[in-house]
């Protein structure tokens, strides 16, 4: 009985601190602006809501995809995260139409210099090897950059034994990389293959959409894999199957539910529970960092 | 003189229904090809058409992605597209293929992984993301033949191997020209000029440094000179069995490595 009062405690004082995090000028700056749709029910929420709740719908609990600021607050110990390959980017990387002009768009949208940031960070005092993934940065798409950035980090991990967490928020490899993209799924599975051959830890997050190339490479080799609820997981979209099979794809299909009842993820994670979860799984593993 | 043809006109040749397939030239690259099924779980998938064989007097494990020749076959093997079963057969093969100490040789030709419901249901992409992982650190020599088709995902799963070889019509791609002109400019008939722009010839995945030689194919085209092409084949598939099968486990395994973590920019 007492057992059960403080873990609850301890759930709503991790609640509490997930909350202080958030910046308070930010909410205030945001709280009167036009309410957003949530994509899953339709219903209208505050951006003041949605900052409170995790960014996730009070209504539906779809998770909206979160940025990697957002989702270092709510996960990592304060201050512990240390960047990695922090200078990599695309820009230049080709000439394809257009591309430049869209990398730049995304890094002045977002802050960030590719789709994915890696690094290292404490989780619990835990020391772990982190990539998370954004779908704001053209989609999340996986480029040569963020695949040898993904690879880098599987290395680190396999160095140092850190247990490696990744969190996928992606619609596959980036088009305007060709065949170099498609490549990147199998170094990143290559470079995951001796890390799982050496005994390391690997968990990996699927948030809202981890898709196409991603779901088809690292995303789904994890010896853990998480689901945030309501996330779109799969490999082709929902049109091109539409489209194959000519029939309507029921609602629930390629959702993360769905991905749990098929077999193909371990658990689904609420967002206030992450990082907890995390905590100690990385506790029933016998690695040390 | 075919280097001049245009991507374009590549992906008509490699798509031609008349370009011989898998099934036309394992008979000729092998002997006694004895087929084996099912991936123990679920099913057997026809788009993988898998078995053992003597290359020379040499038993090997045999994957090729297979394509049909007429309607019938293309409807039986879902036109070379493979579902989770496909892949996971392929990786049960590639297991066994270990435990005897066979190496193993795969032939790629397809538009992609089947997009379905039931693909889907079943786990394309684990099923796929094994594959790559699994191939990548198989203790035998793998050889790949891109032969017409080499389309995404679908394609690569096939593709973790010692050498990658790809024919000189042959394409390979992060998706279909089709595919790539509908989501860059919402038109899915700009496929031809989308061809062009996705540098998927063999010329261009050669100067990339992903395939390790290109097949050459006679001038009066492959499907009328079916010898010229196998001939080469076997000449590939000799030379690199007698210099693979000489490397320690360790050593193939690090220049696989190598191979697949070079492709792309470094930081």
């Amino acid at each position: 009985m007492n057992t059960q009062f403080y873990k609850r405690k301890e759930r709503l004082n991790l609640f509490q601190k997930l909350f202080t995090k958030i910046d308070k000028t930010d909410l205030k700056t945001t709280q009167d602006l036009t309410p957003l749709m949530c994509p899953s029910c339709n219903t209208p929420i505050s951006q003041y809501d949605l900052k409170v709740h995790l960014s996730v719908c009070p209504n539906c609990n779809f998770h909206f995809s979160l940025g990697v600021q957002e989702r270092i607050a709510q996960l990592v110990d304060e201050k512990s995260f240390k960047e990695l390959y922090r200078s990599a980017k695309s820009n230049k990387i080709n000439d394809f139409p257009e591309y430049q002009k869209k990398i730049v768009k995304a890094q002045d949208s977002t802050g960030l210099h590719e789709a994915v940031t890696t690094g290292i960070a404490e989780i619990n005092g835990k020391t772990v090897a982190l990539a998370i993934m954004d779908a704001r940065f053209i989609m999340g798409s996986m480029g040569q950059i963020v695949g040898e950035k993904i690879t880098r980090l599987i290395e680190v991990a396999d160095k140092k034994k850190y247990p490696l967490i990744i969190l996928s928020a992606s619609g596959g490899a980036r088009m305007q990389e060709g065949i170099l993209s498609l490549f990147q799924m199998s170094k990143t599975a290559s470079a995951l293959a001796r890390f799982d051959e050496h005994g390391g830890l690997y968990i990996s997050v699927l948030t809202h959409p981890t898709t196409g190339g991603v779901s088809a490479s690292f995303a789904m080799l994890g010896d853990i894999i998480i689901a945030e609820p309501k996330a779109l997981i799969g490999f082709a979209g929902r049109r091109v199957i539409e489209k194959t099979m000519n029939e309507q794809l029921p609602e629930a299909f390629q959702k993360s539910e769905f991905l749990l009842e098929k077999g193909f993820i371990d658990a689904i994670v609420h967002r206030k529970d992450l990082k907890t979860t995390l905590s100690n799984l990385i506790l029933m593993h016998k690695v040390s960092s | 003189m075919t280097l001049k043809n245009s991507a374009w006109q590549r992906v008509l040749n490699a798509r031609k229904t008349d370009r011989p397939k898998a099934l036309d030239l394992i008979p000729y690259l092998f002997d006694e090809f004895f087929e084996l099924s099912g991936d123990r779980a679920y099913g057997d998938d026809k788009a993988i058409l898998s078995g053992l064989a003597f290359f020379e007097g040499i038993p090997v494990t045999v994957l090729a992605q297979s394509k049909g020749r007429n309607l019938e076959e293309n409807m039986a093997c879902h036109f070379g597209m493979a579902h989770p079963e496909g892949y996971r057969k392929a990786m049960r093969l590639a297991k066994q293929a270990e435990k005897f100490n066979r190496p193993i040789v795969c032939i790629v030709d397809t538009a992609g992984a089947f997009p379905g419901k039931g693909a889907e249901e079943r786990g394309q992409a684990e099923a796929i993301a094994s594959s790559l992982k699994l191939f990548s650190s198989i203790k035998v020599p793998v050889i790949t033949f891109v032969l017409s088709e080499g389309g995404s995902g679908g394609a690569l799963a096939l593709s973790v191997a010692d050498r990658l070889y790809m024919l000189e019509n042959a394409i390979y791609s992060i998706l279909s020209p089709e595919g790539f002109a509908s989501i860059l400019w919402k038109d899915e008939s700009r496929a031809q000029e989308a061809a062009e722009l996705m540098e998927c010839t063999a010329y261009d995945l050669y100067a990339k440094g992903i395939v390790d030689k290109i097949i050459m194919e006679p001038t009066e085209g492959f499907e009328n000179n079916k010898s010229f092409v196998i001939t080469a084949m076997k000449n590939e598939i000799r030379n690199d069995l007698s210099a693979l099968r000489k490397l320690k486990t360790s050593t193939l395994l690090d220049q696989r490595y190598k191979k697949f973590r070079d492709i792309g920019v470094k930081i």
